[in-house]
């Protein structure tokens, strides 16, 4: 499944790097701590997290995520909106928390 | 393929901490035009950008300089902050000096060194206190 499929299925909201949203969507990640999920998640990764920060922007295009899902309507910079443009890196927004996102990934993957 | 040698200055987060992981990303962006293997690249990126953060971080700056050959790549990161006092102990999972302000922005997991160690063949840290810090990672093709 892409990147734009899963957004489309799942109501997230567009806010930057649409030209990536045809990456393949492999699984999926939650997490804020940077290290962290730069150690740890996979390719392909959904990433739902709640760090808008242009840090965020280049763990995901570095970690090879699929897309970044700011979580709880969490904020994107405006620093790191104009990075996810250039790096084509999809960052979309949804109202729902990281459980009730992953869930919802859970039943398309 | 021939020594293809890169070097990159790594500005001190204080600076202009925007600027953090632009030298790890142009490496990646390098590796993938000349068609690197995916998975070396992708350990490559994880590695440098941990040891890139570090330099910019902890050490108020430094630089990098990456050596690709077929076989493998080479990234020594050379800074002259304060240096690791207890090389063993930086080098546990969770430990970390990292100050608040930088917490804030997500770093400061104390996951980057155990990162950078798992994500290589070989890692090398030479380091005295008061003079600075140059890690050397190998990462094979
Ligand atoms: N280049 C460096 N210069 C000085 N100290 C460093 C450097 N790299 C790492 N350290 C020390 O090692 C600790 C652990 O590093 P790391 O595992 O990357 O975790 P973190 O960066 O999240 O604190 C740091 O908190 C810092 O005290
Ligand atoms: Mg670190």
């Amino acid at each position: 499944m892409t990147v734009n499929e899963l957004a489309n299925q799942l109501h997230l909201k567009p806010l930057a790097g649409i030209g990536g949203d045809q990456n393949e969507v492999l699984t999926c990640y939650a997490g804020d701590l940077l290290s962290w999920v730069m150690g740890r998640a996979k390719e392909g990764s959904v990433w739902l997290t709640v760090m808008g920060n242009i840090n965020a922007v280049a763990v995901a295009t570095l970690a090879d995520c699929a897309c970044i899902v700011l979580t709880e309507n969490a904020p994107l910079d405006e620093d790191a909106r104009q990075r996810a443009e250039m790096q084509n890196v999809p960052i979309y927004s949804t109202d729902l928390n990281a459980f009730e996102m992953s869930v919802k990934v859970a039943e398309l993957l | 393929m021939a020594g293809l040698k890169l070097t990159y200055d790594i500005p001190s987060a204080d600076d202009d901490f925007t600027r953090a992981g632009e030298a790890s990303g142009s490496v990646k962006k390098k590796l993938r035009q000349i068609g690197y293997n995916p998975d070396a690249i992708r350990k490559v990126s994880i590695a440098m950008y941990e040891g890139e953060i570090n330099v910019a971080i902890h050490a108020g700056g430094g630089e990098a300089e990456v050596e690709i050959s077929s076989d493998a790549v080479t990234i020594k990161l050379i800074d002259h902050g304060p240096g690791i006092a207890d090389v063993d102990k930086a080098m546990q999972e969770g430990w970390s000096t990292a100050p608040e302000a930088v917490r804030s922005l997500g770093f400061g997991a104390g996951m980057g060194l155990p990162n950078m160690k798992k994500y290589t063949d070989s890692m090398e840290i030479e380091t005295e206190v008061g003079k600075g810090t140059t890690i050397t990672m190998v990462v094979k093709a």
